[in-house]
């Protein structure tokens, strides 16, 4: 075996072998012009664009407009545009809101289906198999394990993304908050409580 | 569209092979259209090469779960029936 | 096996996250372009990822289904020879 270290795979210890094998399948699939290296770069800066912050945006701003609350709940994707969101190419974005009386949770039992776009690539355990199962089984056990607590007569939904449509959970704006700017309220919306496992962030 | 906001339906209970966005344990259940959607490319054709058209209406159902908690889920028209 | 909502477990959920690694961002990269090209589509992608033994799509990580399910699409639709793949990555 030759022991030129031109040939071994170009990984670094911490990766699996799966590391090269995407590498080269890249590789190969730009050599053979089924796509354009330029395009795949395109496509990771953008991953790595998407952050919770977007979605936050989007949520603050239905805190403050009821008006756009509402089209927010009819259709995320074109009020996420109305703000200069990226949207993302999910075909439909739907919001869903918490009230007193209604708590939402956002799952995909079949895979991974997520709102990427405003959000971000979701965390492993929204992609993990205890989440999936559990969380249309035994949602309020779930949401325990994330910290929050729902009285008996609030009903949960739990929402799972079998299809096109992506939703993201307006969160109940936290009380306290009535003098802070748009801003502000963004702030405190976390990435969780826009999935639906927690609550948003009190004012400090 | 054959369903609206309100209908109650059932979720087929027949088998299915292949690729499919009929979760298991939603077939069979009894449920209440909240939404009716967009129409989408079906998924069971569009997976094996084929063009996923005629798009299918999909409807978002929803559920019951114990303890008054409902579980919703996104499903194609012709999974759905008419509940009796 | 995919299909698992309400399947029978007690696991906790681990909340531990990671940042994708630079791997995982070209193969979620490389997937979406093949779409966005028309090379395959998403329930192409999915079927794939289900065709995975039950035993290997319970261990291997997220994006090594998506390099399985991808290498599977390609090579059915003749963009990927057998083997190909296999020679470029051991040369």
């Amino acid at each position: 075996m030759s022991h030129d270290h031109s040939h071994e795979p170009i990984t670094t210890a911490a990766e699996p072998p799966a590391a090269a094998r995407v590498r080269a399948l890249a590789d190969l699939l730009v050599e053979k012009r089924v796509v354009e290296r330029e395009e795949i770069r395109r496509r990771i800066d953008w991953l790595v664009s998407r952050t919770p912050a977007h979605g936050a945006r989007l949520v603050a701003r239905a805190w403050v407009d009821p008006s756009f609350k509402e089209r927010a709940l009819d259709d995320a994707r074109l009020a996420a545009l109305e703000l200069g969101l990226d949207p993302g190419e999910s075909p439909q974005v739907i919001a869903l809101e918490n009230t007193d009386e209604v708590h939402h949770m956002v799952v995909c039992t079949l895979c991974s289906c997520y709102p990427k776009a405003l959000l971000g690539p979701p965390p492993d355990w929204y992609k993990s198999l205890p989440y999936r199962s559990r969380a249309v089984s035994d949602p309020r056990g779930v949401l325990r394990e994330f910290g929050l607590e729902l009285d008996e007569d609030v009903e949960v939904r739990v929402v799972d993304s079998t299809a096109d449509v992506r939703y993201i959970v307006i969160p109940r704006r936290p009380p306290g908050t009535e003098g802070l700017d748009e801003e502000e309220l963004a702030a405190l919306v976390t990435r969780d409580s826009m999935v639906g496992v927690t609550e948003p962030a009190s004012p400090s | 569209m054959t369903f609206a906001a309100g209908d109650d339906v059932v979720v087929s209970s027949r088998e299915h092979t292949g690729h499919n966005r009929t979760p298991g344990y939603l077939k069979g259940r009894r449920g209440t259209v909240v939404r009716a959607h967009d129409s989408f490319r079906n998924p069971e054709t569009h997976a094996y090469g084929g063009d996923g058209l005629p798009k299918e209406r999909l409807y978002l159902v929803s559920f019951a779960l114990t303890g008054g908690d409902r579980v919703l889920a996104d499903i194609f028209e012709h999974w759905l029936e008419r509940a009796a | 096996m995919h299909d698992r909502g309400g399947w029978p477990t007690q696991a906790p959920i681990d909340r531990r996250e990671h940042d994708l690694a630079d791997w995982e961002l070209l193969m979620d990269a490389l997937e979406n372009t093949l779409e966005a090209r028309g090379v395959m589509n998403t329930d192409e992608m999915r079927r794939g990822i289900e065709s995975m033994p039950l035993a290997e799509y319970e261990s291997v990580s997220y994006y090594e289904r998506w390099l399985f399910t991808t290498e599977t699409i390609l090579e059915e639709k003749g963009v990927l020879l057998p083997g190909e793949l296999d020679e470029r990555v051991s040369s």
